[in-house]
């Protein structure tokens, strides 16, 4: 009954969730609870990871009605190391959000509500039913509409308008390729989707349901032409909050991706150039749009976009190497992107602004915290021996191979911006002499904060940049990891079989 | 509202459209029907109820708030749910049932636990939103 722990990160979330809201009115309690209840479901994911590691695929059928028919949750390397990414961000952001969320946003239930949300991302993440996954994505977007609104400043609804219309219309665009691959195969399983998608004649209606796929997906995603409801309002809710969407919530969308079209529609080399079209222009126009802002969190919110075209790029060229660069660039970028979020956090408590012209000399202030920030930041654009490098060498000599050379352009102009930009924020913020702003009137400053509520805030971006760290110099685990990840996503028989536990070789 | 003629109905509707709501609740697992739809009636009383008596009277009547039921609701379904992993080592949400069936009530298993926890939770927030709405005006 090993397999019964692909259930673990999904109750445990859902358990927490349940005890939060019985302790709505007692915000110490919630706390209490949110914190070591991350940390407990940071030790099952480590134990999920570990038991996928070494028993390889587990799989396990919801209500034990057999597969093709139930609801399977598949636990394989790409969905455990996900689940592992998931609660070590989770943690983070739970440690960070007690430290900086306000009480009157506490009150109205933060904490149920992200854990409510890290349920869906694990769910998303396990469960192998493509309904399900749906669901799964609904849960996420409900209760990100209310980690969105939650405090009720105008800027935030005008921001929540925006993302909840757009992530809605990609939601119903999903359920309609969902509709039409039901009336085409009729299955939702995917294991048992991948067999039956491989054998319809008519491969035109295929590729159509696959592009709808790639519409619903890309929306939340954020690729190219679809992207902007992100910059337009992932700045507004508080940097926590900003934070797990920053670092899981587009993940998602390239996670479902990747598992789409790994699995489903597989090796259509049409679709193949239409997504490295896609994840050029991506990494074009998200460097560009970092470039203009002024705004820090806005110019994070570009780079996510920026940086969500290395891993379609490497999905759309399409070989076990390049799939091997996107899955180590998603494990760097997930921990990299949380941490920026909370770095961004950071800055605003210490200036009391996120404009980049506005503040200045957080490093005679506060060198030792600047030091700190600055290994996220290197490690974000690649410096060698930093998380970021490796990734990135792995996906440019893999277009060198394929002699997709305007990859290459592409994918260096997005590193040099990410470079540029990183670098006048460090110009602006950390080095510039500091002005006198006007001070904020009932705004917490970082150095009259308690010393227990400053452990909390930097505390958590400590342990990403460890963990950031122990990417970079870890490289040769992370990438064994990432080969084992694509070989098993190239090589979709594996997963087949672990569902249904047939050979379907022949 | 004030009408002597709601008033008088929605005292005797309260305890019918309960006993329906319950009555749809059981019937859900082989017939249409359910928790959902269960709960929604449910709920319905108790709004038909403060619209001929006021809030005041139907929260003095509910006693707990109504979002207190969301998280009572969600823990059993949840226990209902995973009832089955610790009882005979089933996945989750695996339905077990006692082998005869009870009087009036049919067959009980843990699918009825979880429709018991979806109804909860149903009447919880559908009262919680209207009541909020009813206040804020």
């Amino acid at each position: 009954m090993m397999a019964q722990i692909v259930f673990l990160p999904i109750i445990v979330q859902l358990l927490l969730a349940i005890s939060l809201l019985f302790s709505w009115k007692w915000i110490k309690w919630q706390k209490i609870i949110s914190n070591v209840g991350s940390v407990l479901s940071l030790v099952i994911a480590i134990w999920l990871f570990s038991t996928t590691w070494t028993e390889g695929t587990l799989t396990v059928q919801a209500g034990n009605w057999q597969a093709p028919f139930g609801i399977s949750f598949v636990s394989d390397t790409f969905a455990a190391t996900l689940v592992l990414l998931t609660a070590i961000s989770g943690m983070a952001v739970s440690f960070f959000s007690v430290g900086t969320i306000m009480p009157a946003r506490l009150k109205f239930g933060f904490l149920p509500i992200f854990h409510f949300l890290l349920l869906g991302l694990n769910g998303a993440f396990l469960t192998g039913d493509i309904f399900n996954l749906y669901v799964w994505f609904e849960i996420i977007i409900i209760s990100s509409f209310v980690l969105i609104t939650l405090g009720g400043e105008k800027t935030q609804i005008e921001g929540a308008i925006k993302y909840f219309t757009l992530n809605i219309f990609a939601s119903v665009i999903f359920l309609t390729a969902i509709a039409v691959l039901y009336g085409l195969t009729g299955s939702l399983n995917m294991a048992d989707l991948a067999l039956k998608v491989a054998e319809i004649q008519n491969r035109g209606l295929v590729e159509v349901t696959a592009i709808l796929f790639l519409i619903g997906f890309g929306i939340k995603a954020a690729l190219f032409p679809l992207y902007f409801w992100l910059p337009a309002s992932y700045h507004t809710p508080p940097p926590a909050v900003s934070a797990i969407f920053g670092g899981l919530l587009t993940k998602v969308g390239v996670y479902a991706l990747i598992r789409v079209f790994t699995l489903i529609f597989v090796g259509d080399v049409f679709l193949g150039n239409i997504i490295l079209v896609l994840a050029g222009l991506t990494l074009f126009s998200g460097a560009l749009g970092a470039l203009t802002q002024n705004n820090i969190s806005k110019v994070f919110s570009y780079l996510i976009i920026c940086h969500i075209g290395y891993m379609i790029l490497g999905l759309g060229m399409y070989t076990e190497m390049a799939i091997t660069g996107v899955v180590f660039y998603l494990i760097h970028d997930i921990i990299a992107k949380t941490n920026l979020f909370m770095i961004g956090g950071l800055i605003y408590r210490i200036t009391g602004t996120y404009s980049m012209r506005d503040s200045g000399g957080l490093y005679a202030k506060y060198p030792l915290i600047s030091l700190l920030i600055i290994i996220p930041f290197f490690s974000l654009v690649g410096v060698p021996p930093l998380s970021g490098f490796w990734a990135k060498l792995t996906l440019i000599s893999e277009s060198f191979k394929s002699g997709n050379y305007w990859l290459i352009a592409a994918i260096l102009f997005a590193t040099f911006i990410t470079l540029f930009v990183i670098a006048r924020i460090w110009a602006e913020v950390f080095w510039k002499e500091s002005k006198p702003l006007p001070k904020l009137q009932n705004f917490r400053y970082f150095e009259k904060l308690k010393l227990e509520k400053k452990i909390l805030i930097v505390g958590p971006i400590v342990f990403l940049t460890l963990i950031s760290l122990y990417i970079g110099f870890g490289a040769e685990y992370i990438q064994r990891l990432a080969t084992r990840v694509a070989n098993e996503l190239m090589d979709n028989q594996q997963y087949i079989q672990a569902v249904l536990g047939v050979n379907t070789t022949n | 509202m004030k009408s002597i003629i709601l008033k008088t109905a929605s005292n005797y509707l309260l305890p019918l459209l309960l006993l329906f709501s319950l009555f749809i609740l059981l019937r859900g697992h082989y017939l249409p029907g359910g928790g959902f739809v269960g709960g929604l009636i449910a709920s319905i009383a108790f709004v038909l109820h403060a619209f001929a008596n006021g809030l005041q009277t139907t929260k003095h009547l509910l006693r707990i708030h109504p979002g207190f039921l969301m998280p009572i609701g969600l823990s059993v379904a949840f226990l209902a749910g995973i009832s089955p992993m610790f009882l005979s080592g089933l996945p989750f949400m695996t339905g077990i049932w006692f082998p005869e069936p009870i009087s009036v009530v049919g067959m009980i298993g843990s699918a009825l636990f979880f429709d018991i926890g979806v109804y909860l939770v149903v009447i919880g927030i559908s009262l919680t939103i209207i009541f909020t709405i009813t206040e804020s005006k």
